[in-house]
């Protein structure tokens, strides 16, 4: 069995372990009762996306500096997979929301930056289509994910800021808020889980991309004979 | 259960949502393999 292969099937064990805690370990929460438990589901995809972008806005301040293609391949897989975590987040949010708030959205600040959040990132990979020489693609999707990555940290304290609609922190928040702690422990599980499913999309993804570099070399010496 | 229909719509769609992802990269680089094996012949013919 293949290295790739293995790591497939332990992040597939732990993803469904976690769907197992967070519906038979994790106890009822008092006031939502059953749909709370799209909490772990929903929350751990926004960690799993917002850890993709960090490490896209990494990949592309080295891709500046460095000028090395696999930085270029790092961003452009972060970026992707980042916004399909965010996708998930977009449609498992509205349908919590809708028999708990009785609506399915609201533009509050967390919404809305997530919503920006989803459609920076949507440019980011639309650019990239529109610039055919590699080098100049590789820079200016750079420049575009570093301006992109300023929404990050405000989708994130968006709900200590201001007062939305969206719920207050739960977890990291301070004084006041808090998980019961089997919740917690469920909680952090499914967020190891979901890192464990975006760092396995992530690599798949930069595979993807070398492939792609490969064939742009081999149209090149094409071109030149 | 309450809202069963609510809380099984979020996990189906979720896991469509990452598993389509899935295949569309198996998908895309079975594409991407077999353009360099193409490109491959036709640079070695031009040689």
């Amino acid at each position: 069995m293949s290295k790739r292969a293995i790591l497939g099937l332990l992040t597939l064990c732990l993803v469904v372990a976690s769907a197992y805690a967070s519906f038979y370990v994790a106890p009822l929460e008092r006031t939502m009762g059953p749909i709370q438990k799209i909490f772990y589901f929903h929350a751990a995809s926004a960690w799993a996306g917002m850890t993709a972008f960090m490490v896209c806005f990494v990949a592309n301040l080295l891709y500046v500096w460095r000028r090395q293609v696999k930085w270029d391949w790092l961003g452009v897989s972060c970026a992707e997979v980042g916004l399909v975590f965010t996708t998930v987040v977009l449609i498992t949010g509205p349908i919590w929301a809708k028999p708990v708030w009785g609506i399915w959205w609201t533009w509050d600040w967390r919404l809305t930056s997530t919503f920006v959040m989803w459609l920076l990132y949507v440019s980011f990979l639309l650019l990239r289509t529109l610039v055919e020489e590699p080098d100049r693609r590789a820079l200016f999707s750079a420049l575009f994910g570093i301006f992109a990555f300023l929404d990050v940290p405000l989708v994130y304290f968006s709900i200590r800021w201001w007062r939305t609609q969206h719920p207050q922190p739960v977890v990291l928040g301070g004084t006041g808020s808090g998980l019961e702690p089997t919740m917690r422990k469920v909680f952090f599980f499914t967020v190891l889980a979901m890192h464990a499913l975006m760092a396995l999309l992530i690599a798949e993804r930069y595979l993807l991309e070398k492939l792609r570099g490969g064939v742009d070399e081999l149209k090149r010496e094409a071109e030149a004979q | 259960m309450k809202n069963f229909d609510s809380i099984f719509a979020a996990y189906l769609v979720g896991w469509a949502v990452y598993f389509v992802f899935y295949l569309s990269i198996g998908k895309r680089a079975a594409a991407l393999t077999g353009e360099i094996e193409r490109l491959k012949n036709s640079v070695g013919r031009g040689k």
